[in-house]
């Protein structure tokens, strides 16, 4: 053998190990990947775009916390089921006294916490107590605050004693900012959360993921979570989402965020997707003591100058429904309010004629950055150009500026925004609300509805609620956004829709 | 030499105490309360009041700026008002992302740059020259989001080798963590090693022209050795100069580049402080931000007292 040849084999020798160090290295990279596609029977990846700031749901407003939270770690009294109705969960029955100002509830025996604490009476009455406590930032406030007194005559046994009839106080009972928290845990709940749920809180990887696994001491033995695990993972780019998707990272994203983005995922195969309603009503408020706005001639003009189909094809890709009022098909009650109002473009200039402008008029439109809003703020911009209405648009930040400037400052002509809270018509009804709305009439109507103890009667006034904002309309009332549900087509169980801000993975299992 | 690094140390100090009081005014008069914001459209004047009591912003701005200086002083940098938890751990938490991400950052652009400049200087005008203008023309007028957003279509959507972004953590092992970061580390550091490969080469021509290279060769080196013993170093200033400026321009980078590969990095965190207005984790981030620019300009001014032996005498 030659030296050259020495030379020359060794070198081989070189390349070849090199070669195989190459491979060896893409094989580790590669096979993370392929473990956690075999391993994800019983885990679920479920992708959310914005993080929610604590998890817990009683204490702040924002729907992301109830959408990783409610009926998976926490549960309430009753619970929203996927088509909207009220049903027991902690609370097994209840009776209402005649006069609707006494509810008594049997609760649910051999139910505990995550932590063992048995959940009673006394913890029930705590957990309401707390809510409309008087330094207490409960969501719902509102309504707890109707609450007069709580009893728990025994550990079975929960009294509440109303001071005036709530109808939907067994609907407010389901929602995520009424859940059950134990007196030893709640005041932690905010960042390791302790409730009653299915899934127990494991970890959150703050910016980034939550992570919940199976309680096995769960008292539902009949509907058990399916799934061991559960991540929540945050991406607020709607890139970022479909990435996440296609590369099997995120297995099921129930709010996807772009709907230009969404139609391709509902030509792939290997995909579901279900276009579902949400409680996001997008409605362009007004400052009802401003001129020209406080003439219901000119809001009237405006609401009529808006081809709401054309909006929503515009703004959203076609996916969305108009609304009239502010109320969702999903709600108990709903009318349709849409023909109150309908798009018609002369009859709005001759409207603005009769009320004093004749050439129309220039305002400002306060708009949020989020895309929705103003890709809508620009459609609503030209349609009102056609009947002679200048819209400036002014961009704002959300929620930082537009919290302050509109919402406490109401230093605007109008807004647009989108409302996320289910059922709450009641802001038309609030002194001092950002609309700066004040119709007696309306109030008188609400209250009557809130008040009603049966439900025919309840159903009748609140339809007439709406259709009194409707023929009012203190905001421009526009389409409710759609839940854009994609996920991997062998995910079962997931809500088509949502009555209630939330993901309820209980039932969610994969396909075999 | 003792007493220009006292100098300097001192400089650092009062540099953190404007950036501080600065720092602390923008936010001040930024639009935005925080605890209005956490109520959002379910907020009433009672509990907004009860609310803004228990983060202590009805404490008038004084007693809240000395408030958190003294904090910060013992160590204590306050509690986060949208997560409820010590802005330390936090900002300990996205420090074990952004800081190795902005070291395989520079890593990555230095390893790319020096060699790229260096021989485009010395094969001035050939076509490696020309190629690597090019290379350099491309990366440098490309933002790194958008470079971010190819290399997840290309890598992560249609070949799969790499997560579409997310951070699995350091405890998912230590290739699962860097895999995670080598997309980012690499959209960070093109539109950089392009700067650095533009100015090292016209270092590297510079000190090419001078005299004493032209004796080193006429001694009998060859361009090689020349190249690599007497060029390079001589050139290494105003390398080292960017590559401290850079070191905020990744700082920057990284806000955008976290964002595109959804790292829970300190980028990230500031981002969504920002937006939610959790001013105590804004100003503890910028601050620190600010606070490591100031101390890599440090380092690179001693940096310059290494590489030069003539600046040494000056002090």
């Amino acid at each position: 053998m030659t030296i050259s040849a020495v030379w020359k084999s060794g070198s081989r020798l070189r390349s070849g190990t090199r070669l195989m160090a190459c491979v060896a290295l893409a094989a580790l990279l590669a096979a993370p990947l392929g473990a956690t596609a075999q391993a994800a029977k019983d885990a679920l990846v479920v992708g959310m775009p914005v993080e929610p700031t604590g998890l817990d749901p009683t204490i702040a407003a924002p729907v992301s916390i109830g959408q990783v939270t409610w009926q998976n770690i926490y549960q309430g009294l009753t619970r929203i089921s996927r088509a909207g109705k009220v049903e027991p969960q902690l609370a097994r029955s209840w009776t209402i006294s005649p006069d609707g100002l006494t509810y008594t509830f049997a609760l649910q025996p051999g139910v505990t916490f995550h932590d063992g604490v048995p959940f009673d009476a006394a913890v029930a009455k705590f957990a309401l107590d707390r809510a409309r406590g008087a330094t207490s930032s409960n969501p719902q406030k509102q309504f707890v605050e109707a609450i007069d007194s709580t009893e728990a005559p025994d550990a079975a046994t929960l009294v509440v004693k109303l001071k005036r009839p709530v109808s939907d106080l067994l609907y407010r009972l389901g929602m995520p900012a009424a859940v059950m928290v134990a007196p030893a845990s709640a005041e932690a709940n905010r960042t390791s959360p302790v409730g009653t749920g299915p899934f127990r809180f494991k970890a959150w990887a703050k910016g980034d993921r939550v992570e919940l696994e199976r309680f096995d001491a769960y008292w539902d033995k009949a509907h058990p979570a399916r799934l061991a695990h559960a991540t929540f993972r945050f991406l607020p780019d709607a890139q970022a989402q479909a990435a996440a998707l296609r590369a099997g990272d995120v297995d099921a994203f129930p709010e996807f965020s772009a709907p230009e983005i969404y139609t391709a995922f509902q030509a792939d195969k290997a995909f579901r997707t279900v276009v579902g309603n949400t409680e996001l009503k997008m409605i362009a408020g007004m400052n009802n003591a401003r001129k020209p706005f406080d003439d219901v001639r000119v809001r009237r003009a405006l609401m009529m100058a808006v081809d709401r189909k054309a909006l929503v094809e515009g703004a959203w890709s076609g996916f969305g429904t108009p609304i009239g009022s502010q109320y969702t098909p999903n709600d108990p009650g709903f009318v349709d309010t849409t023909a109150v109002l309908p798009y018609d473009p002369a009859k709005a200039k001759a409207l603005l004629a009769e009320a004093g402008y004749p050439k129309g008029f220039a305002f400002t439109l306060k708009t949020p950055q989020m895309a929705y809003l103003s890709r809508s703020a620009e459609v609503l911009q030209a349609m009102l150009a056609d009947v002679g209405v200048t819209v400036k648009i002014e961009p704002t930040e959300f929620p930082a500026k537009w919290v302050q400037e509109v919402f406490k400052d109401k230093a605007y002509d109008m807004t647009i925004m989108t409302h996320a809270e289910p059922l709450d018509i009641d802001i038309f009804a609030r002194e001092n609300y950002y609309f700066n709305y004040a119709n007696p009439k309306f109030v008188e109507t609400y209250k009557a509805a809130a008040a009603a103890t049966d439900l025919a009667e309840r159903t009748k006034l609140i339809g007439a609620a709406q259709r009194l904002l409707a023929e009012d309309v203190p905001a421009l009332f526009l389409f409710v956004m759609p839940k854009l549900g994609v996920w991997n087509a062998k995910v079962e169980g997931l809500w088509e829709s949502e009555p209630v801000p939330s993901n309820d993975l209980t039932g969610v299992r994969w396909a075999e | 030499m003792f007493r220009l690094v006292l100098r300097r140390g001192a400089g650092l100090v009062l540099t953190l105490l404007v950036m501080s009081l600065a720092i602390f005014l923008v936010m001040e008069v930024l639009p935005g309360d925080p605890a209005a914001i956490q109520l959002g459209t379910s907020g009433r004047a009672d509990t907004l009041a009860a609310l803004r009591q228990s983060m202590g912003l009805d404490q008038p701005a004084v007693v809240r700026y000395l408030a958190w200086i003294s904090g910060m002083l013992r160590g204590d940098f306050g509690t986060s008002f949208t997560y409820g938890v010590p802005v330390a751990g936090l900002i300990a938490e996205r420090l074990a992302v952004t800081l190795p991400l902005a070291l395989m950052a520079i890593v990555l652009s230095t390893a790319i740059a020096l060699p790229l400049g260096v021989i485009a200087a010395a094969r001035n005008g050939t076509a490696v020259d020309h190629g690597a203008t090019l290379f350099t023309q491309i990366c440098v007028a490309v933002p790194n989001f958008w470079i971010g957003l190819v290399l997840i279509l290309l890598f992560s959507s249609q070949l799969g080798w790499f997560p579409a972004g997310g951070f699995p953590g350091w405890e998912a092992g230590l290739g699962a963590g860097l895999k995670a970061l080598l997309l980012p580390a690499v959209a960070l550091a093109l539109p950089q090693s392009a700067i650095l490969a533009r100015v090292t080469r016209a270092a590297v021509l510079d000190v090419l022209n001078e005299d004493f290279v032209a004796t080193a060769r006429a001694k009998g080196l060859n361009r090689s050795a020349a190249l690599w013993r007497h060029v390079v170093p001589n050139a290494l200033v105003p390398v080292v100069t960017i590559m401290g400026l850079q070191f905020s321009f990744l700082i920057a980078g990284a806000v955008l580049v976290e964002n595109v590969f959804v790292l829970p990095g300190l980028g990230r965190l500031a981002f969504q402080a920002l937006a939610q207005r959790d001013l105590l984790v804004i100003r503890d981030v910028v601050l620190l931000f600010a606070g490591l620019v100031v101390v890599v300009n440090f380092l690179v001014d001693m940096a310059y007292l290494a590489l030069d032996p003539r600046l040494r005498g000056r002090a």
